[in-house]
Order: structure tokens, then sequence, then C-alpha cells
């Protein structure tokens, strides 16, 4: 569109045609104060805030509702702006309690601001205010009537942006509150929603509080560190308050504040509440050697000792065959290249894998050597359409479903979803189809063009016309992103592929369910294929970086449980997974073998492990994930408990117990500037900005071999498609990597997929220790579907 | 139900057939109904709305809005449909005169509608009642029903190829309501919080298509403009005032009522003439000219011609024609808590300055009634006001302002009289006794 | 739940008049109302599911409107116009001399569930005034004492 010139205060500026006002000023550096405008929702014009002068017109108007018009003349401080806007905040004051003192949003509220700014010092009212008692809404919502100054922003946020319309407006006039859907006399009403807590996000003031964080501190008293959540496949970014306590570090509250992430506005209950697992009671926080049958704490360095004698032996005595690696879906990109690494130039055996959700590697397999053909998560919010495979992405993707649905909304894209269930976003489809479950491959074959198989997808919700008007409609679309789930494997991922090409510009996204998950698979967590999906049979790229490494192809983990139970896997390293309390893989069959096991908690897993290893988890760590789009962020140390260890440092450990030098392992001894990783301090702002300072002036400081960072370099150097910006990375922002550069990977076995079932309020292990999340789910039936209007 | 007046002054346009039993349509055609909107038909939509236009009627909803002009706002293509809305929420204390209209000439108010629609290519309409009418809502309708038994409503009316269908709606007790966009969004099954404007609802109004709302009143004057002519109708007024007018008039008057009189009419006669002086021979004090959002005028204001710019000259509105009369028995203070009290309670709590500034100043009103006034509460009422004044999201918030800005100005002395702990000087007196028509 | 015929006839006929089923809303919560003699949660949850609304929707739009109510009433509503044009000509007193003879106040109700005492806004009777609505009756140019005899009729009516 044109732009259009306007002068503002003065100030001659352009906007695009058809722009907001209050947009067109902020864009120019002129902040135009507002309580009810918020970007991407409906308008309001309600809070009268925004109001500016605009020549030849009679009244003052409302920036949020203006449309920029070709030589608009405003003033948006004059007096008479300014007298409006003090009035403004003089008439909410009047019946606002004013307990900014013990209010949980002192210090981050925009009405104490606002107040600031305009100076409504002077009382004029000495009327009792109104007064409400507080309610409780949720486990984790709490909503204080008299500070609620009705800007509507958690309404629409909750309808508009989620979908789920959950918050009404009642009553009229002065009496006007904001309700929750299930209505109860008194204090007992209450909401049946997502739980995602935008609304207390996006509240301008201290109405919608957090039942997780209320009370427990100022907004002052905690740092701020920005990083990634670490409980979906979508990477959110989050921003967790933390505090000192008795025990290192203490996460108090994850919110929204980092607006710049691909998240957006957007966290889930998962991203907001539920870091609460780090400071449960059951975390470990001693290593546990199996004595006399019993695990019994020790000290870490007889640990090593022991995991490392053993190691030793059993490689040197059965060879590395005889050992099987299991990684995590958790852990760090650096954590799963450096335990890839590990397992075959240390421990030399390929028996190496992890909890497969998703088929990554028969992606980039049909994908190798055509670049752009992959959509990051960014491109769901601008796509002009999107067509979902299986997958709900409501439950197990809520970021992708926001892009999704916030797409829908404001771009008007178009939506076709494919489903063997009547999932939540068929409501901002334009067409969806209906599959009987475990069909979602014919439909591919169908829209490819294989007419065979209409008959075998029709049914009553979805007839023959229905699915030729689908087919037609997608191959007309042009740059669509295509998302598919776990139900696509193999060969019909090939298959989806190549009809991908036969669109313009169609991109994929494969969707797999932990944090890092896609970090796993492109680090190599595979029997068969290196970092990069480089198969193991041509490994040598890898062998010129790590040495000697064993080239058969080793164990998928069923195959490890197979060899444990006939005696030959004499030992088993799992860090951050639970085989066995999320596979299914019955305990008795490792108990002849020497299993090691690094988590948090006690698991199922780890209750049959000979050795036990406190480990930390990625809010107390720093390192790099990929999400599920291939999207890589960094992760930043938030908290920390004392005496659990990063995996990173673990690996590293017992590698030097096996009497390896770890200087094989891990690059570190580079840089100018040696100060042993103090810089990299977990708590403090200032040291992370200090690093931020180093890398940017390439002084980055790699001295010891725990610093993931310094294979990072290795990482960027070797692995394909990781040759990433480091100042991009450092500064926060978010990189979408090419899966086409990655190596000719080997076909996976299908059946090795095993999808999480994780929806909105669980999240496997890390769910069954977070209270907030149980006590969010114990508090609901059922996830609600709300009619939308 | 509501009884009817008259006096000699009297120009019967719309109250023509008041009493005439014209709620039966029969009878309404004898009294020359369903004339008007054959000689639309036979006009075409454009020389209906310049024959409106030339009219001078003005919406008599209390803007005073140019009739023809806003239904020439339609645009002539359209991809949604466009609808014909008639606001008879009448919510505006002191204004009872579309009651009347309903109640005794229904059928008026169809075939002003149906007019409407044909000069703005419409083919639906909705008669839109408050709540609390429900004896009028039962009357409009039957008059519907017969409309359509006669065949003048439905598909292709009077032969003329034209569909067209009318359906009455019913309110539920919300003054804001009577807003033209707060009025389309109850019509449309919400709360009654007003539209953001531009779009104006000529363009897009009631779901999405282009919509012409009218006053009752503006309506029901309609046909007698297109049957007796513009020039006729024009001349009856003052200039850019075409036609009359339904006057409501009310408070302490001898012979209260709702008065047809020409636009331009003398403020100052039709209390003393035409409503019969002051009651119980008392003398006049103030006058709110046109509903209870316009400012108060002092009897020496009064010698005014009731026409939208006349009455705007004078410093207040026009409104929509409910002459409340104060005589000199009448707190001041008293009569702007009680207005203040109603726009409170009628705010719809959109925006700050409406919602919070109405409480604020029904609060600061009634304790200042009741004698613990301070000094700077004078103040401060007038600033409340003044800072609500042209900063809200709707006219209601103005509505609230205006009138209490006037009553602080031209009563401030008596709003001095109440401080110091000070009972209310008129409570002894006592407020006048209940006086029979 | 179960509606009168009348109503169901009316209900069946406004769904008609209109592009969305969700515009039938208002008037059919009065006269929901009117029959039920409240708006209780089962006619929410109906009228909700009927219009495809939410319940919380149909709320929103209940608390809005101050005809509509979901609070039980006494069989007949005295709705005394306290407005300015009725309270010039005794409005106010005419409520208090309510309070005393029904011994209840604002939105209060009678012992026996006969009558409920409200204080309203402008009912549009300006010109008649002071007014009063006995559910949707209105009655006009009052005094106490017709007010009374008013009162005793519905009394009577009420009692039968
Ligand atoms: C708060 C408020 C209440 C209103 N109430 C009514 C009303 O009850 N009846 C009415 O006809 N117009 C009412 N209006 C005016 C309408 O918005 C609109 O201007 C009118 O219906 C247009 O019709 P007209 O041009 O025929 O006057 C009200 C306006 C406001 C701001
Ligand atoms: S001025 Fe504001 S609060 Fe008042 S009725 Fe209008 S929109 Fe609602
Ligand atoms: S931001 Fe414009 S009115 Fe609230």
């Amino acid at each position: 569109m044109p732009d259009v010139n306007l002068t503002v205060d003065g100030k001659k500026i352009t906007a695009p045609a058809g722009s907001l006002l209050i947009e067109a000023c902020k864009s120019a550096g002129i902040e135009v104060p507002s309580f009810c405008y918020y970007p991407g929702l409906s308008l309001q014009g309600a809070c009268r805030m925004c109001v500016v002068k605009i020549e030849k017109m009679p009244k003052l108007q409302t920036a949020c509702t203006t449309t920029v018009t070709e030589g608009m003349i405003v003033a948006t401080d004059s007096d008479e702006v300014r007298q409006a806007r003090k009035a403004m905040v003089e008439l909410l004051l009047g019946n606002h309690p004013l307990d900014c003192p013990v209010c949980d949003a002192g210090g981050e509220c925009e009405l104490q601001d606002m107040t600031f700014s305009y100076g409504a010092s002077e009382s004029k009212f000495i009327e009792t205010k109104n007064h409400r008692e507080e309610q409780q809404w949720s486990p984790v919502v709490y909503f204080d009537r008299p500070r609620c100054i009705l800007c509507y922003r958690c309404v629409r946020v909750c309808g508009e942006g989620m979908d789920v319309w959950a918050l009404g407006v009642q009553n009229r006039g002065v009496s006007s509150i904001i309700a929750p859907n299930i209505s109860a006399p008194d204090q007992d009403a209450h909401l049946d929603c997502e739980e995602c807590g935008m609304c207390i996000d996006i509240c301008p003031v201290g109405a919608l509080t957090s039942g997780a964080y209320r009370y427990k501190t100022r907004p002052w008293e905690m740092n701020h560190v920005g990083t990634i959540c670490t409980h979906c496949g979508d990477g959110c970014k989050t921003t967790l308050g933390v505090r000192r306590c008795d025990t290192g570090a203490e996460i108090v509250r994850g919110d929204n504040r980092d607006k710049s992430g691909i998240n957006g506005d957007f966290l889930c209950v998962k991203g907001r509440y539920a870091f609460d697992f780090v400071h449960h009671k059951d975390r470990l926080t001693e290593p546990l050697i199996r004595k006399n049958g019993k695990l019994t704490p020790a000290a870490w360095e007889e640990a090593f000792e022991l995991i490392g004698t053993r190691f030793k032996e059993i490689r040197d005595h059965d060879g590395g065959s005889a050992i099987g690696v299991v990684g995590s879906n958790r852990t760090t990109n650096e954590e799963n290249y450096l335990l890839s690494k590990f397992a075959r130039s240390v421990l030399k055996t390929n028996n190496v894998d992890h909890h497969r959700t998703a088929d990554y590697p028969a992606l980039a397999a049909a994908l190798q050597g055509k670049p752009g053909k992959t959509a990051s998560m960014r491109d769901v919010l601008t796509a002009p359409a999107i067509l979902l495979i299986g997958n709900d992405p409501t439950n197990q993707h809520p970021l992708l479903a926001w892009q999704i649905r916030t797409n829908v909304r404001l771009r008007r894209a178009k939506l076709y979803v494919i489903n063997s269930a009547p999932i939540k976003l068929r409501r901002q489809a334009t067409a969806f189809a209906m599959v009987p479950a475990g069909a979602e491959a014919k439909a591919v074959a169908f829209l490819a063009g294989d007419d065979s198989l209409l008959d075998s997808l029709v049914s009553d919700a979805t007839n023959r016309d229905a699915w030729i008007a689908l087919r037609e409609k997608i191959r007309a679309e042009q740059n669509i992103v295509i998302a598919f789930g776990s139900e696509l494997r193999g060969q019909d991922v090939a298959k989806l592929v190549s009809f991908a090409e036969s669109l313009t510009g169609a991109k994929l996204i494969c969707l797999g369910d932990y944090a890092n998950s896609r970090g796993a698979s492109e680090m190599g967590l595979y029997p068969d294929l290196l970092p990069g999906y480089e198969p193991i049979a041509s490994a040598g790229k890898f062998q010129k970086e790590w040495g000697d490494l064993p080239v058969e192809k080793g164990l998928s983990l069923p195959e490890m449980v197979e060899a444990a139970k006939a005696g030959k896997l004499k030992a088993l390293y799992v860090l951050g997974s639970n085989p066995v309390g999320r596979l299914g893989i019955d305990p008795f069959v490792l108990s002849k073998s020497f299993v090691v096991v690094q988590d948090m908690f006690l698991t199922e897993t780890a209750n049959i492990a000979d050795v036990v290893l406190p480990a930390a988890n990625a809010y107390e760590k720093t390192g790099t994930y990929t999400n599920t789009c291939g999207d890589l962020q960094l992760v930043k140390k938030a908290g920390e408990v004392s005496n659990t260890k990063p995996d990173f440092e673990m690996i590293v450990r017992i590698a030097d117990a096996m009497g390896f030098d770890v200087s094989g392992l891990v690059p570190f001894g580079s840089g100018t500037h040696s100060d042993m990783g103090q810089s990299r301090g977990a708590q403090s702002g200032e040291a992370d900005r200090h690093a931020v300072w180093l890398e940017a002036h390439n002084l980055e400081p790699k001295m010891t071999p725990f610093d993931p960072m310094a294979i990072l370099d290795e990482i960027q150097r070797v692995v394909a498609g990781y040759d990433i910006s480091r100042v991009n990375l450092l500064a926060g922002n978010d990189q979408h990597l090419e899966i086409a550069e990655s190596g000719a990977s080997a076909i996976q076995p299908p059946e090795l997929i095993v999808p999480a079932r994780d929806d909105l309020f669980s999240s496997g292990t890390l769910g069954r220790y977070s209270k907030t999340l149980n006590s969010v789910f114990e508090n609901k039936s059922a996830v609600p579907e709300v009619a939308a209007d | 139900m509501a009884s009817l007046v008259s006096h000699p002054d009297e120009v019967r346009v719309i109250s023509k057939r008041f009493g005439q039993g014209a709620t039966e349509i029969d009878r309404y055609l004898q009294l020359d109904g369903y004339q008007a909107v054959q000689k639309a038909l036979g006009m075409g939509a454009d020389a209906i709305i310049a024959e409106v236009k030339n009219s001078g009627l003005r919406g008599r909803g209390g803007a005073g809005f140019s009739t023809g002009m806003k239904w020439s706002f339609v645009p002539k293509q359209s991809a949604k449909p466009k609808y014909v809305l008639c606001n008879g929420d009448e919510s505006e204390p002191g204004t009872c005169k579309d009651r009347l209209i309903f109640e005794h000439d229904p059928h008026s108010v169809i075939e002003g509608v149906m007019i409407a629609a044909i000069a703005v290519g419409s083919h639906t309409g909705y008669i839109y009642i408050r709540g609390e009418y429900r004896y009028l809502s039962v009357i409009m309708q039957k008059a519907i029903k017969d409309a359509y038994a006669k065949g003048f409503l439905g598909k292709n009316i009077f032969g003329s190829g034209y569909d067209l269908d009318i359906y009455w709606h019913g309110g539920a007790g919300a003054y804001e309501v009577g807003e033209e966009s707060a009025l389309m969004e109850s019509l449309e099954g919400k709360r009654g919080i007003p539209r953001i404007r531009p779009p104006f609802p000529a363009v897009v109004g009631l779901w999405g298509g282009p919509t012409v709302i009218n006053n009752a009143e503006t309506l029901a004057a309609v046909p007698h403009i297109i049957l007796g002519g513009a020039d006729w109708y024009a001349k009856l007024g003052t200039p850019k005032n075409g036609g009359t007018r339904l006057f409501c008039l009310s408070g302490n008057l001898n012979k209260p009522g709702v008065y047809e009189l020409p636009m331009g009419y003398n403020l100052k006669k039709m209390i003393y003439e035409v409503g019969g002086g002051i009651s119980s021979g008392r003398s006049l004090k103030a006058v709110v000219p046109g509903g209870s959002s316009t400012p108060v005028l002092l009897p020496e204001e009064i010698d005014v011609a009731m026409d939208f710019d006349s009455v705007a000259k004078a410093g207040s509105m026009l409104g929509s024609g409910g002459v409340v009369v104060l005589d000199d028995t009448a707190c001041i203070v008293k009569f702007a808590l009680r207005t203040m009290k109603f726009y409170r309670h009628e705010s719809c709590g959109w925006c700050i300055p409406c919602r919070e500034g109405t409480d604020w100043l029904e609060k600061t009103l009634t304790r200042f009634h009741a004698g613990a006034g301070v000094k700077k509460d004078i103040d401060n009422i007038y600033y409340l006001s003044e800072n609500m004044l042209g900063k809200t999201f709707c006219p209601l918030g103005d509505a609230a302002a205006m009138p209490t800005m006037a009553f602080v100005k031209k009563f401030r002395k008596e709003f001095e009289d109440h401080l110091d702990g000070k009972p209310c000087p008129f409570e002894k007196q006592g407020a006048a006794e209940p006086v029979l028509a | 739940m179960r509606f009168s015929d009348e109503f169901e006839t009316r209900f069946a006929e406004m769904l008609t008049h209109y592009p969305t089923r969700r515009s039938a809303l208002v008037p059919t919560l009065l006269y929901a109302q009117d029959e039920v003699g409240r708006l209780s949660d089962e006619v929410i949850a109906e009228l909700a599911q009927r219009l495809d609304l939410t319940e919380l929707e149909v709320r929103n739009v209940i608390s809005y409107y101050s005809m509509l109510t979901t609070k039980p009433r006494g069989k007949y509503t005295v709705q005394v116009c306290t407005n300015i044009a009725c309270m010039l000509r005794g409005g106010e007193e005419l409520l208090d001399h309510c309070k005393k003879k029904l011994g209840v106040g604002h939105k209060g109700t009678t012992a026996d569930g006969l009558f409920s005492l409200e204080e309203v806004e402008c009912i549009g009777a300006c010109s008649w005034a002071p007014a009063v609505q006995v559910n949707y009756d209105f009655h006009e140019n009052l005094t106490n004492a017709k007010l009374d005899e008013i009162l005793d009729e519905y009394r009577k009516k009420g009692t039968q």
C-alpha cells in the first residue's frame, strides 16, 4: 500500500495507508499512551487515554481507532490532550484501591506509570470507593475487581487470541465486571479454560494475578532471565523471574514480558507455570550408588570413579557394542552432540538412541539438497495458507496453534485440516476433512493424485465432493505451510514432500513432541546416524573430527532391550530420559546390566540404576535448543539447585574418569580471557551482558571443558545446517536452520516412533513433578471446547 | 392508555389520527393510510430522498440530523443486504411521544419504514420498541400482521415487484440501547455497547449491511411528507427545520401532555399557554428544553423558538422534544443529582470517563445534597463534567456532562446554599404535591 | 426444558426474522422470564443451546439489561419511576409510600411473594407523571390514594 504523509507534533512522518494513527506514531518514536489498545486484538476505543488533537476535528480523537490520512496534522502532547489524559487517570483512581504496596503488579503497572506521567497526584475525590472481594477463578488465576480498569484486554486475548472465550463482561456502567465462564453464587464463580494465563500477562494492572506467583516477591527483587521453555517442541521464549535462595537460585515466575521471541505474546499453561518441577522436594541433589541392593548417597568423585571404571572395563572387555546409550529430548544440542561423540569415540559404541516422537530423518532424507523447503515458526504467522495433517496443536503444539489462529484472524490465512478427530483448530479451518484413524497417509496419497484411495477416505463427515474440493483448493495455494504430525512416517513423509514439491512455494514442518526432540535427532542420537543425519557408513567427516569410530550400525532402543534380555548389553547409560516409564520397558530386563542414569528425579528408570547422578535441567544451564520447526535458540541459565550438575559436565567427567583426554572431546582453551566461567554467572544479568559483549568482540572465553559454548564451535563447523550467526544467537534471536544441507539419512523403521501424547496439562516426568500443572489438571474435568460466537 | 390533550395552536400531522382508532388497518386505510407508500413506489428512490431532503425533516431522536441526507449516504450498490431500523427505544427522561405514535398510529410507522426502505433500496426493516412498552409491541405486532395479511408487506408489495419484510423487535431495559450503534448491537442479541465509528451505520450497520436508523417520529412523518409534499411540510416549520414535532410537556405545569406544535414554536408560549402555566400558581425556575440531556434554561432565556438552530443558539438543544418545567420549589442540586443518577444507572460502562465520571458525580452530588458538601466540590463537579465532555466513546457521556455543567454554571448560588452542613433549603417546604391533570 | 406452546411458536417465528440466531436473544429472554418468573440457570442453559451461544454470553447479555433478572421476584413488580418528570410531581413520595405500604425496599419482595418493589428510570410517562408500572401495566397521574387502590386490586387478583 502507498504511504501517507502526516505531521505529528511538528514532525513530518510517513506511514503505510490504512495504518492506525497510534501505530504510525509509535513507528516514528512518538508514544501515545493507551490501556485498551493492544496490537493484534480488536479495537475498543474504551479507555480514551490515546486521545490526540487532529486539526479540523472539533473533538479530541482516539489515536487507536483513527486511520492515518494524507496531510493529517496531529498533536499528541498539547495541554488539552495532557489534561484529558490526566482526567482519565484521575477518574480511574477514583475507584481504584491504591493498594500498590501489596499489589503483585506494583512496579510493573501501567496505571502507576500513567499516573506518574500525567501527574494525577492530587486527589479530588473524597467519596468511598466501590469494593468487591477478591475471587479465585482457578488454581492459577485470581481476580481483584477494584483494581480492574476494564480495558477488556483479558476478554479479547482469551476469546480472539486463544479461541477459548472464557471471560466476559457483565453488568453495566460502574458495576461492569469481568466475569469467568462458570457462574456460581458469590465467590464461587470460576474458569473452565486452557489456563494459559494470557489474561494475567496482558492485564495492565494487578487485577488478574497468578496463583503461582502472587505475594511471593516484588518485581524488582528478581532477576529476569530470557530463555526457552523446556516443555513442548515449539520453543517459546520465556522470561524467568529468579531470586536467590538457600539452595542456589529459585525461579519464582515465568512470563512473557519479552515479546521478541517466536511466540510473540504467547505462552501456554506449561510455559507459564510448569517451571516449578525445578524446586520439587523430590529433586535429586546427591549422586546415588547402589550398595547392597539399595541406592545410597555418595560423593561425586566416588560416583564418577565407579562409572569410569565400569564403562572402561566393559568397553575393553566386551567391546563398545556391549554398551548402550539413551539420550534425551530435553537436553541441549551441545549435550546431545557431546553424548553422540562420547558414545562413539569414547565408549566406542553406535548403540545410541532416544525416545523418537517424529520422523525428522525421513524429512531430512526427502529434502536433501533442496533448500528453502522447511517453514519456521514465524512463517506460520504469515503464510497465506496452512495445511495441517494429523496432530492436535491446541494440545500438543500450543504455540503452533496460536500462530495458526492469529494468522487466520489477522491475515485471513486459509487453514486446511486433515485429522481423525474433530480437533479444536477446525474452528479456524476453511476446510476440515475427517479421516478414519490411521488413514492420514492415504489422504496424502490422495492429495498427491491417487484417486483409488478416495473411497477409503469418504465418510459422513467428509464426503467425496468435499475431498475433491479440498484437493483442488490446496493445489491452488501458493506458499502454503504444511505441518504434519507423527501420523506420517517414513515413505509417507517422502510422499508428502513430493506432493509439496508439486505446489508453488510449499514449506514443511514435522511435528515432534519434546523441547529438543529435533535437536536430539539432528545431533545424531541414532544407532545409524551421526549429527546432521550423516549415515554412520559415511562417517568420514566425523572420523576426521572425532577420531576412530565404530562403523557398524548400532542397536536401536528396542534392540538394546533385547540385547539386555540376552545378557549381551553389559552397560546402559541413560541421560534425561525415562524409557522404563515412558516406553514401557520391563525393568527386570535391565537388572543384569550396569545402568547409569542422569536425571532430576528418581524415575522408574533411575530406580533400577546402579548409579544415579543428579542432573540440572534446561532452566539451569546454557546451550541451544532446536524447536520442531528447526528454529535454533539460546537456552540460558536461570535457576540453580546446588549439588546438581549439567549433563554436559557429567559426560566430560565420566570421559575423564575413563582416562580419556577430554580436550579431544571438548575443544576448550581458546580465547584470550581466563575467568574460568565466572562471567557466565547464573543469576546475574550483568554477567550475561558481559558474555554478549565478549562474544561480539570475539573474546568468548572457553577456558573450561564444561563450557558448552566450546563445543558449539565444533557443531557449527561440523553439523550440516548449524552454521549460524553466533552474535544473533547470543542476542537472543531465533535462527531457522536448513535441514536440506544435511546428509542423505538412512530410512528409519516407522514403528520406532512413539508419540508422547502429552497435552496442555501434562509434560512427561517434568509434568508429574509440577505442582501447579497438577493442581490445574485436577481442577478440571475435561479441556473445554467453548463455542465461538 | 396515555391520555390525550389538545390545544388550538396545535398543527396535527403526526397526531392527526390519534384517538381515531387507526390501530385497525381498515380505519387506517380510510384515513389515507398506505397511500404514501404506493405513491413512493411510483416516485423511485432518488425522488423520495429529494422530497424528504427538501421537506427540512430533521431527526426527532435528538441530534436533528437531516433525514434525507442520512438516507443519501446509503450506498446504492451493496454486497450485503441493506436495512432500515426504526428506533423506538424512547428512554430519554422527559420524552414520551413515540409511545403515543405506537399506541394510536402504528401503521404510520410501518409505512414510514416502508418508504425509507424503498428510498435506500432495502428489503428488510425492523421496528425496535423498548421492553417496557410491552402493550405497544402487541399493538405493533398486530399491525404488522395485518399489513402482511393485506399483502402490503412481503413479496411483491402493491404489485410493484418490490419485496419488503418488516419485523418487530423488543428491548429489555436499557437507555443506552437508544444510541444507534448500541441499538444495532442489541438487535444482534448483544450487550448494548456502541460501535466504533467510522464506519457509520449507513455504510456498515446491522450484520455488516448498510443501515438507516431513524426515530419512530421521524419515520411517522415521512408518509405525510410524501403525500403532502416537501413544500407544504417545510413551510409548517422554520427554515431548515421543517414540519411539526411532538413536544412532551412535563413537570410543574397545569396542563402537561404531548402537543404537536410547529417547529419554531415559542418556548415561553409553550409553557404558559399550551402547558397552562406553572402549576399551583408558583413561578418558573428553570426549563429543560429537550430531554434530560439538554442544558437547562433560565426563565429569562425561554423566549426562544423551539427549533434545532434557535435552541442551540440559546445555549441548549432541542433534543428529543421533552420539555421539563421546574417551579421555584424544585431544588436544582436535587434535580442535578437525579439526572446524574439516571446516567450513572444507564451508562453502558464501556469507556472510562462516562463509567467513572457518572459514578463520581452521583456520589458527590448525593453527599453534597445531603449537606456534607465542601466548597471545592462545586468546582470538582464542574471539572469532572468538563473533562467528560467530548471525551467519551458515545454521546451518553456528553448527555450527562452538559446538563450538569449548566446546573453548576447557572445555579452556583443554589449549590453554595447547600454548603456548611446546611440542610437542603427546599426540603422543608416539601416537594410539590402531585398535581392532577 | 419445556416452555409453553405460545412461547415456542413465538420463538420459532422469531428465528425466521434474522440472519443470525443470536439476534432473537433479547426479546426471547424477556418472554422466557415472563413465563418462568426469572432467568434461572436452566433457562440460560436452554436458550444458550438453542441460540448457539455459551452460557457466559447469555449471562453477559442478561446482566446488561435492567428488566432481565436471574433472581426470583414477586408476582407483581411495582416499578415506581422517580426520574425527573415524575420526581417533580411526587414520584419519590410515591416510592416512599410503597416502601411503607409493602414493607420492602428497592428490589425487595414481600414475604407472601406477591409484590416486588423497584425504583425505575424513566418509563416514558413524563407527561402523565407520576407514573408506576406494575409488570407491564402503566398507571399514571397517581396519588398515594390512587396507588393504594391499584395495589389493592392487584392483591385481590393475586390471592384469588
Ligand atoms: C445515549 C443515547 C440515547 C439515545 N436514545 C434514543 C432513543 O431512545 N430514541 C431515538 O430515537 N434516538 C435515540 N438516540 C439518538 C440515536 O442515536 C439516533 O441519533 C436516532 O435514532 C436517529 O434517528 P433520527 O435521525 O430520526 O433522530 C439516542 C442517542 C444517544 C447518544
Ligand atoms: S459514553 Fe462510554 S460508557 Fe457511556 S454509554 Fe457511551 S460508551 Fe458507554
Ligand atoms: S487506547 Fe485508544 S481508547 Fe484505549
